[in-house]
């Protein structure tokens, strides 16, 4: 996990907008950009659906990638994740 | 317990498909390994020539002041989910033989999106010891 300070000067290598889709959709559609991206990338999916941080964390604690957190945004989320496998 | 999910679909309105689909879906998101059997009714929706039309919502969408879709039945993406699934995952459906007999559905008339045809046993012997959910 970082810090809401290390999420806000964060650059994520590949945002995957996700909002207006229903869950799993935003799931789905991370799970998918993971795959564009090499190991130790980052990437942060937008998402107006309230279940995706917490499925984003559960998907990436099974799957085995590390889950940073969450900031809040205008009307959405932007959840950071780190491709690890 | 096995990683495995195992979907039984009895049903075949387009809410009851979705929720199947989003289940499918997110397990096959989650690296697990998904089996699909289709029975009756769901088998009966998985036919080229219906799979993409109106499929209607079940009973409980008759029940007065009951919520509606908000973009309509047909606006249930349930077909896009399984796709989804299908691409992401490892996710087999089978037809179940018993139910192609009793409807008069032979395997090239459905969608081919549907993996096999398959008897109990064998849908059952993928399973292993896996959760069974039938919707």
């Amino acid at each position: 996990m970082a810090t809401t300070a290390e999420l806000e000067t964060l650059t994520a290598d590949k945002i995957v907008d996700a909002r207006g889709t229903a869950c799993p959709g935003p799931l789905l559609e991370a799970k998918k950009g993971m795959t564009t991206v090499p190991l130790g990338s980052t990437i942060e999916i937008w998402s107006t659906d309230p279940g995706t941080k917490g499925d984003i964390s559960a998907w990436s604690a099974k799957v085995g990638h590390d889950f940073l957190g969450v900031l809040p945004a205008d009307g959405y989320d932007r959840v950071f994740v780190i491709r690890r496998k | 317990m096995s990683d495995v999910l195992n979907l039984v679909l009895f049903s075949g309105t387009a809410d009851k498909l979705h929720a199947a689909a989003t289940l499918a879906a997110g397990a096959a998101a989650m690296e697990r390994p998904v089996n699909v059997l289709v029975q009756y009714w769901a088998l009966d929706a998985f036919r080229k020539d219906r799979i993409e039309t109106d499929l209607g919502l079940s009973f409980d969408a008759t029940i007065a002041g009951t919520k509606r879709p908000v973009g309509g039945t047909k606006s249930i993406a349930w077909l896009d989910a399984f796709r989804m699934a299908k691409e992401l995952g490892e996710m087999t459906i089978y037809a179940c033989t018993g139910s192609m007999d009793t409807l008069g559905i032979d395997f090239a008339s459905l969608d081919p999106i549907v993996d096999a045809e398959a008897g109990v046993a064998t849908f059952l012997m993928a399973a292993g010891d896996g959760q069974i959910v039938f919707i």
